[in-house]
């Protein structure tokens, strides 16, 4: 400050000192912290801190991925696309032919054999290709107050539900794209006796759902345990057949809390994913889930993929305690653990032969 | 005459100026038109009430980050955005508000101040009446009254004092920094009522030279007088022994000496700032360059049939319309496809976040607490710490390559003390503890009769020759005080005093001296032959009671010896050499007896050249030197202006730090001199290559001429034949690097500056002799000459930064003009201490301001910026990669929340804890060893190479994080139950992952584990998990979608999430593991350099008095009292142990400068044994460091040793 500098008061070094006790206050605290003497444990990373790290790092990687990988090998699983692409496939004809306006759905079966029994609960799974649940537009296009049950929105829908909030100034429920565009194709199981026989296997759709979701977060609009009342004048989703609450039979399952819809709402994140469908119950220790034979899985072919390059799958796989079939894992953890193993060696050498100065820094100061 | 000249003023000279004292015109009333000159006020404020908004905040958004932000804020307000513009609207406004409080806050106070100074009430003379007006209102040509302890509220011509020999004392300490007082005079035979008074002035335009007016003068009525600058009287300084002055303003406001001499205080920005710019540059490219890529391939994906539109997925009528349009324009495709540009610059914006400039101001506030925190730096005379003005330039306190400093009051304590005589060849020294009646002391030379009365002549000569006047005490008790225009005069008026000549005073042109015996002396005094910088020497002609005529002369060896027979000069001459180079101020005293005729003739010429009108100086030179001749030599006095505390030791840990020290002075070249030496800037080998007035004028030709061709002889000897000076290497004992010092003077130094000719080629060649030379001396500066020098350096090539330290006001410019300005809060006003950036009350305690704060605050600013780019780097780049995934669609892979709270709440703590107590080097290990401290020199952490470490770091990880997690979902069927996870799984695993992966990347790189650090990393880990759950457990109301409800703890029920995390912190951590393991450890490499360094490194630098003792032989002791040839002993010892499995040499080499136990008591003994040994054991210690080495070599069949070191408690090791 220039003008300070002309100050006559304050030229002669005369700085106010205040008098008594004061001045005191003026010499700093010697405390640690004030100090920048806080007691501090000083680290440093040498080879010999280092090294038994990557060993033990290896020692447990590896046997965790070899464990990984076999439990993933283990997984049965079997993928069968019925797209219908090709001219040959069942589903042809009902790719070909699709249009909204079907009253009746076109059903197509496919044959197919496991080569080996399905021992455990078989969860049944249909995957779709080149579908872009996670884009910005699909992604926000929904309105969860809505589906947690809300009146308000119920009867407004968030506007990010556009061009799927309303139908004719009717709103819809479930408002958005990703409701309108629910999955509605329908899988059956059956399995072919040897003696030609096809006994369909039961399907429950029980549990497919985060139970957070079902209970929680969505919730049917008001108490009225009469659906159809609850859903009043509202209009269904443009591409749906049925409205909200007739999804299912089951009280429990119907409306927003339609486990198949709740399935549907949580986006997926790669543009080809695959949704849990069905889960075959176990039925007992002595018969396999699935056992080996012959089987037929009829499809009402209602979604379309084909305009978007799309494909369409049924997964049946089995589970374990890391989920689905994922070798990644398994491989990854033995590649990092071999490289740290490898890499302790390495070092172990490193300094054997000359890190031994690597070494001194150990010496306790 | 009189005609002429008045029509020559009224001409209006461009180069002069004329003013009308009391504005009334010397001749004619009527054609008297008064001139315009600006008004006596300062400005020095920068905002006023209305355009402080509008300019605050355009200077605020000059800055490239906070118009960056504003940018990104207008774009989220305007266009459809995956994030609220509430993200970045709120931090920037934040950050603009308290900035904006705090500038504003600011210019109040310097408008305060100015108030302050301008409504200050000076009395002024007006129509014969004498006025209190506010200090703004003086006008050039009012006659002001100034009283005692005033200062002085313009440049003002004295015209009247007080006194009665028409003389006023001044101090100017806070122009120039020296705080004695100085003699002004009167001008001459003014008879007139100053009321009355009819003159005009006529002088120079106004320029910022302090020592230089070249033209005033002074016509008044009908005679025309020549004006000195001892008429001149400076705003700024104070009056002083004076009770009042009347004077006439000749330059008001801004126009003033000190105003000139004045710099605007520009902001200061560390070039930690200018390195952040350039980061931000490149993350900027990279971030357009990202958007860029996105929405190219956005439009290349459009274009395949089914995936703009697909059935599922259709737009709002809106997009559809813009879709129709944009079929018909062009335009609007552009400008759409403009909007998905800016839509994907927004949702990388995260990549330079607002928070990282919230964070590192905030680092710098908080950090610079620590400063003044540091008892080290309390000075217990003063009661007070250092202090901290700027925060803003911390770092830069790690980065200093140049330090400039003042040299009185701040490398010396501005406190001379008569220290030592040589009478005839004698050395006299005074000792408390000697027998001697007078307490004088002979210690080397007989005493006889003859030898008595040189003493008493020696005496008489020191108590007579002078300018000093006696300052009688107020009170009984009070000790004689002494008043004088130099120091050293004082010092040595006392000197004589204690050795039993007291000066008396002044009385009627009579000197009276109190000799030994208590009898009262009078003499006359005929003549003072005033002291002047060119000489170097004054004399006073006084007669004796008994008749003689005596002249006594003192000065400068220089210019003394050869005035006096030459057989006396040899034996002072080695005296006074020796005191040279003891840092003393030494002075030769000579004397003459004239003759009656002798000095009538003396007399008659001394007259007619004072009272002449032209060539006055010239004239006075003449005589002056005729009169000084074939005088005979009686001695030499030393007096010690005392260095700061630890002067020396500063510097040289400056020097060992890399830094060259420039010391800039307004002093005399030879008591600068003196004092580089004592500082041990210029050791007893360092060539001196001088540029003064004085060598200038050696060669009797054109200044010009031989300023350049000693320039180019100096730029020979010192840049082209040395050796390259490696970076890092300065003062090599052991090799032959010849070592330079270089001097310039002021007026040399403006001759180098303003040259007519070539004055680039003179700048560039006079800059690089001096960046060869170890320290360089400028003296005699004026203030802006030392901004000058600094600004030299400053914008040199590299560009330097530099550092200024000074007491005085007049090193307020060079502290403004450096990088880093400090200053000591001394005796001599505070004006250096407020317009610093940090302010100390000792030079000492520059050391560990530099050497341990500054090392730290850079070292934790370069690792805080770095691992913000980094951490915002592995943030992004996910999020990048994902728009490959998601049909470049903008779709944030992380929740709002995550977004907004990851540099804000996750990761900020951590780094902010870091970069206040990091210590990757303990503070004593930075003191001990200054060589650390060109571990960073030159930005070292902040260069490029540093930076595309981190940069490629975070790309990997980021590479990591997004792959892995992307692999993982390869069958998104992660939980047990079977059930499947969705996009905000895989953004809430990423991030997981990416915030223990950054806090724990921050963990392996700290250091200093305090419970601080322990806090606030685990604490954010913690806190993260907490806020997860929390966030994820509630539906909250105020949200349309519950995106992450019950994410983060379905995440963690599932076992393969858990593994991928694991794995991938792991896996992104190892090659930081590896690195830090295979590079040689900072820590380790420090310790182990403070080995070497504690003995070669202080040992080369500390010359030690040796005492030698060889069991059988002989002992010699090697004194301070005796000249000794420099003498290099050097010992090398090679020897390996277990703890050190390196070879180790210590090459000690002790370097005999016999002068240096005054500062540094030193012993150092070493005691041999007959038996082969490399070295025998030996302890030396000093004040300072405490070394013992003992080395025991038993040869026997094996080898033993036993190395005990000790330094301070620092290091004790014992290897058997």
């Amino acid at each position: 400050m220039m003008a300070s500098s002309y100050n006559a008061k304050e030229e002669d070094g005369h700085v106010a000192v205040p008098v008594g006790g004061t001045i005191k206050n003026k010499k700093p605290d010697n405390t640690a912290f004030k100090q920048q003497r806080l007691p501090a444990w000083q680290p440093i990373l040498t080879a010999g801190t280092v090294l038994p790290a990557f060993f033990v790092i290896g020692l447990i990687f590896i046997p965790i991925g070899i464990g990984l990988y076999v439990t993933s090998n283990n997984i049965r699983e079997f993928e069968i696309d019925y797209t219908g692409t090709d001219i040959d496939d069942p589903c042809f004809n009902c790719s070909q032919s699709f249009s909204w306006n079907n009253t009746r759905p076109c059903t197509c079966a496919l044959d197919f054999s496991l080569d080996h029994p399905f021992e455990s609960n078989v969860f049944m799974y249909y995957g779709l290709s080149n579908f872009y649940q996670n884009h910005r537009r699909y992604v926000k296009s929904r309105d969860d107050s809505q589906l947690n049950g809300d009146i308000n929105s119920l009867k407004n829908p968030s506007k990010e539900c556009e061009p799927y909030a309303r139908n004719e100034k009717a709103p819809i429920a479930p408002c958005g794209a990703i409701a309108n565009s629910m999955f509605n194709d329908t899988l059956d199981l059956y399995y072919v006796h040897p003696n030609g026989t096809r006994i369909q296997i039961p399907l429950s759709k029980k549990d497919i759902a985060w139970w957070t979701d079902k209970h929680v977060k969505f919730r049917n609009p008001g108490n009225n345990p009469n659906l159809t009342a609850a859903f009043q004048g509202t209009s269904k989703p443009i591409n749906w057949r049925r409205p909200v609450y007739e999804l299912d039979t089951d009280e429990e399952n119907n409306g927003f809390i339609n486990e198949d819809f709740i399935v549907w709402m949580r986006t997926a994140a790669l543009p080809t994913f695959r949704k849990l469908y069905r889960i075959i119950q176990k039925k007992n220790n002595m018969t396999p889930t699935l056992p080996r034979g012959n089987y037929t899985l009829e499809v009402s072919y209602n979604y379309p993929v084909r305009s978007f390059e799309g494909r369409k799958r049924v997964i049946l796989s089995t589970i374990s305690w890391m989920g689905g079939k994922n070798p990644f894992l398994g491989i990854a953890y033995i590649t990092v653990g071999s490289v740290c193993f490898f890499l302790g060696v390495v070092l172990l050498i490193i300094h054997h032969k000359y890190g031994s100065r690597n070494n001194s820094a150990d010496i306790p100061n | 005459i009189l005609l002429t000249k008045c029509e020559d003023f009224c001409k209006g000279r461009v180069d002069s100026r004329t003013i009308y004292v009391g504005h009334r015109p010397c001749h004619d009333p009527e054609a008297f038109i008064p001139p315009k000159f600006c008004d006596n006020r300062i400005v020095s404020s920068k905002y006023t009430v209305w355009n402080f908004l509008p300019k605050n905040l355009f200077e605020q958004f000059r800055r490239i980050a906070n118009f960056y932000f504003l940018i990104i804020f207008l774009v989220q307000v305007i266009v459809d955005t995956p994030t609220s513009p509430v993200t970045s609207g709120l931090p920037l406004f934040f950050v603009i508000t308290v900035t904006a409080i705090k500038q504003g806050y600011e210019d109040w106070l310097r408008h305060k101040a100015d108030n302050e100074v301008n409504k200050y009430l000076v009395t002024v003379l007006e129509d014969g009446q004498r006025m209190r007006k506010e200090s703004e209102k003086i006008k050039v040509g009012d006659v002001v009254e100034v009283v005692e302890d005033e200062t002085f509220p313009c440049d003002l011509v004295l015209l009247r004092s007080s006194r009665e020999d028409e003389t006023c004392f001044v101090t100017t300490a806070s122009l120039d920094g020296e705080s004695n007082h100085k003699t002004h005079y009167t001008v001459p035979d003014m008879e007139q009522d100053l009321l009355s008074l009819n003159a005009t002035i006529e002088c120079e335009q106004p320029q910022p030279d302090l020592y230089k007016y070249d033209k005033l003068n002074l016509s008044c009525e009908l005679k025309a007088k020549s004006l000195g600058p001892e008429n001149l009287l400076l705003k700024g300084a104070t009056l002083k022994n004076t009770e009042k002055i009347y004077g006439v303003a000749v330059y008001s406001g801004m126009e003033t000496k000190m105003a000139l001499n004045y710099q605007g205080k520009s902001q200061k920005r560390s070039a930690v700032e200018k390195s952040i710019n350039a980061f931000l540059l490149v993350y900027l490219c990279i971030l357009v360059s990202k958007a860029l890529v996105c929405t190219t391939l956005k439009y290349v994906w459009q274009s395949q049939p089914g995936q703009d539109e697909p059935w599922y997925n259709q737009k709002t009528q809106k997009e559809k319309d813009s879709n129709l349009v944009r079929l018909v324009f062009f335009s609007c495709f552009l400008s759409r496809m403009f909007t998905d540009f800016l839509s994907f610059m927004v949702l990388f914006n995260f990549i330079i976040p607002v928070s990282m400039y919230v964070t590192v101001e905030m680092q710098k506030f908080l950090g610079s607490f620590f400063i003044s925190w540091d008892k080290d730096f309390f000075d217990p005379e003063i009661q007070e710490g250092a202090l901290v003005n700027t925060s803003d330039l911390n770092e830069e306190l790690g980065q200093v390559e140049y330090v400039f400093t003042d040299k009185t009051g701040t490398l010396t304590q501005n406190n001379m003390e008569f220290i030592e005589c040589c009478i005839d060849g004698f050395q006299y020294k005074y000792t408390d503890s000697s027998t001697e009646l007078d307490g004088f002391c002979v210690t080397d030379g007989p005493v006889n009769q003859l030898q008595q009365k040189k003493e008493e002549l020696f005496l008489r000569a020191l108590c007579l020759c002078h300018t000093v006047q006696v300052k009688e005490p107020c009170h009984p008790a009070e000790l004689r005080g002494f008043i004088a225009s130099s120091p050293d005069e004082v010092a040595l008026v006392i000197g004589a005093m204690k050795y039993g000549f007291t000066f008396l005073g002044m009385e009627s042109n009579s000197m009276k001296v109190m000799n030994r015996n208590n009898e009262v002396e009078t003499y006359q005094l005929l003549h003072v032959l005033n002291f002047d910088p060119v000489r170097r020497r004054m004399s006073v002609i006084v007669r004796s009671k008994s008749g003689d005529t005596m002249l006594f002369c003192k000065g400068a060896d220089s210019s003394i010896f050869p005035r006096v027979r030459q057989h006396e000069v040899e034996r002072i001459r080695m005296h006074v050499e020796r005191n040279a180079t003891e840092g003393y101020r030494t002075l030769c005293v000579a004397y003459k007896l004239l003759k009656p005729e002798e000095y009538a003739l003396v007399d008659t010429e001394l007259r007619e050249a004072r009272l002449s009108l032209q060539d006055r100086e010239d004239k006075l030179l003449k005589v002056y030197n005729q009169v000084e001749d074939n005088m005979s030599l009686i001695g030499a006095t030393a007096v010690e202006d005392r260095l700061q505390e630890e002067a020396a030791e500063t510097m040289e840990a400056l020097q060992g730090a890399g830094m060259r020290v420039w010391v800039l002075t307004g002093d005399k070249m030879e008591t600068a001199k003196s004092t580089c030496y004592a500082c041990r800037l210029f050791q007893r080998g360092t060539e001196l290559l001088e540029l003064t007035v004085r060598t200038l004028e050696d060669g009797g030709r054109n200044r010009e001429d031989r300023l350049h061709e000693l320039l180019l002889d100096y730029h020979k000897r010192a840049v082209q034949d040395a050796p390259p000076v490696k970076a890092g290497v300065t003062r090599n004992w052991s090799s032959s690097h010849q070592d330079y010092g270089f001097i310039i003077d002021g007026a040399t130094l403006s001759l180098v500056l303003n040259s007519s000719t070539d004055s680039d080629c003179y700048k560039t060649l006079f800059l690089k002799i001096c960046q060869n030379c170890t320290s360089v001396l400028c003296c005699r500066m004026a203030p802006l000459q030392k901004a000058q020098i600094v600004k030299l350096v400053k914008c040199s090539k590299g560009s330097p930064i530099t550092l200024s330290i000074g007491d005085g006001a007049n090193d307020v410019s060079m502290i403004l003009e450096a990088h880093v300005g400090i200053g000591i809060k001394g005796k001599e006003g505070r004006q250096a201490v407020r317009n610093s950036d940090y302010a100390i009350p000792k030079l000492k305690h520059l050391k560990k301001l530099l050497l341990a704060h500054g090392h730290l605050y850079y070292v934790r600013i370069a690792h805080l910026v770095q691992y913000f780019f980094y951490k915002n780097l592995c943030f992004i780049l996910p999020q990048f990669l994902y728009q490959f995934f998601c049909g470049y669609s903008q779709q944030p892979l992380y929740d709002a929340a995550y977004l907004t709270m990851y540099n804000i709440c996750f990761t900020s703590m951590p780094i902010l804890a870091y970069s206040l107590v990091e210590q990757h080097i303990c503070m004593e290990a930075l003191l001990e060893n200054a060589a650390l401290y060109r571990d960073v020199a030159k930005n070292a952490m902040l260069r490029w190479g540093p930076f595309s470490y981190w940069t490629l770091l975070g790309v990997y990880q980021g590479l990591l994080f997004f792959f892995g997690v992307r692999f993982l979902f390869g069958n998104p069927a992660l939980q047990d139950n079977g059930q499947v996870f969705g996009n905000w799984s895989y953004g809430t695993i990423v991030f997981t992952v990416l915030v223990f992966t950054v806090t724990l990347k921050l963990a392996l790189d700290t250091r200093y584990w305090t419970w601080v650090n322990h806090f606030v990393i685990w604490g954010s880990l913690a806190f993260y998990t907490f806020f997860s759950f929390f966030w994820g457990g509630i539906i909250w109301p105020f949200l349309r979608q519950q995106r992450l409800y019950f994410v983060f703890a379905n995440m963690l029920s599932s076992v393969a999430a858990w593994l991928v995390i694991i794995l991938l912190i792991i896996l992104s951590l190892l090659p930081e593991i590896l690195l830090q393991v295979l590079r040689k450890p900072r820590g380790t490499h420090s310790r182990q350099v403070l080995h070497t360094h504690t003995h070669t490194h202080t040992d080369r630098y500390y010359p030690h008095k040796h005492t030698h003792t060889h069991r059988h032989t002989h002992t010699h002791t090697h004194t301070h009292r005796q000249v000794l040839p420099p003498q290099t002993h050097r010992h090398t010892d090679t020897h390996t142990d277990r703890y050190y499995p390196h070879t180790h040499t210590h090459t000690h080499t002790h370097r005999q400068v016999p002068h240096t136990d005054r500062y540094y008591p030193h012993t150092h003994t070493q005691t041999g044994t007959t038996h082969r040994q490399v070295l025998p054991p030996h302890t030396h210690t000093d004040r300072y460091h405490t070394h013992t080495h003992t080395h025991t070599h038993t040869h026997t069949d094996g080898h033993r040793q036993v190395i005990i070191l000790a330094n301070k408690s620092l290091v004790k090791r014992t290897s058997l």
